[in-house]
């Protein structure tokens, strides 16, 4: 009972806080609703006992993702009533393609429903049962080709931002080290021979 | 009165509708797609996770995860092209992105 009454509180926190991501006009505030559905879903995800990808999220998504656009978002200088014209020349269309969205999605999910599962009510997990180590188990065995694509998939990312975003001033002064050390004693000292001068 | 899987399924429908939503509400700034991105993203995640639950099946859970790690990849290098096109043209408007006359 417990679990129903707390479903429905974080689906309505969830909602509310994915409504305002998309209606706010201040960009930094947006960043906040995102962080507070993000840490939502986590708990509702804990509800489904999927505890390792609960805290991952909030990790991953919370600690880096949401911090790296809260970053970008203060960095930038963005002038944002330029980009809230026509915010409500396309509500309209937005909210039919909405409407017509969960229309579809209801009528699939409760009224074509014969082969879903999960009519009968949930068993919760006794105590000794872990979802991490269910999840490492099938991820380092079955999923082993694709998990280590997924990190070649990081490194290329960071790989990418990082060259995406580097820049050469011209003019800055900077030392090069392969230069320092290419230099041989030809190149800087010079032997002059010449008579001796007494007076 | 229990939450069934149906309950999960309808909450993730209602919030990829109002990410999509977000893409027609906010369609100049780049941020805030990239954020409804996101959202749409978690949407599908729900998905996965309330099906992994259901059928008792970790496979789900493993999809997640590599959800997760496109997603940060796709974040990550969607934001610093945006930060690169700020520097170039002082500005994330969609709609002044039209050197290619597209």
């Amino acid at each position: 009972m417990f679990a129903t009454f707390l479903f429905y509180a974080l689906s309505t926190v969830l909602l509310a806080s994915a409504v305002g991501v998309i209606t706010v006009r201040n960009p930094v505030y947006a960043v906040l609703c995102l962080i507070l559905a993000f840490v939502t879903s986590a708990v509702l995800w804990l509800l489904l006992e999927a505890e390792f990808l609960a805290v991952v999220l909030v990790l991953v998504y919370v600690g880096a993702v949401m911090v790296l656009f809260l970053f970008v978002v203060m960095m930038l200088d963005i002038n944002t009533a330029t980009l809230r014209e026509g915010f409500l020349r396309y509500a309209p269309v937005g909210a039919i393609v909405a409407g017509l969205i969960v229309l579809e999605l209801a009528y699939v999910i409760w009224f074509r429903s014969e082969g879903l599962p999960g009519g009968t009510p949930l068993v919760p997990r006794d105590a000794a049962y872990s979802s991490t180590e269910q999840l490492g188990q099938v991820l380092y065995t079955q999923y082993l080709y694709p998990f280590e694509l997924a990190a070649m998939l990081l490194l290329l990312a960071i790989v990418a931002a990082i060259l995406l975003t580097m820049r050469k001033r011209p003019g800055l002064k900077v030392q090069d080290v392969a230069e320092q050390v290419k230099v041989r004693r030809e190149d800087r000292v010079r032997i002059v021979t010449m008579k001796t001068e007494s007076e | 009165m229990m939450v069934t899987l149906s309950h999960y399924l309808t909450l993730s429908a209602l919030l990829f509708a109002i990410s999509v939503a977000g893409i027609f509400l906010n369609r100049k700034n780049v941020i805030v797609l990239l954020m409804c991105v996101e959202l749409l993203l978690l949407a599908v995640n729900f998905n996965f996770i309330a099906f992994s639950r259901y059928l008792d099946d970790p496979a789900g859970q493993v999809f997640v995860f590599f959800i997760l790690t496109v997603a940060a990849a796709e974040s990550a290098i969607g934001l610093a092209i945006l930060v690169v096109l700020f520097r170039s043209r002082r500005s994330i408007n969609v709609q002044e992105l039209d050197v290619l006359k597209g």
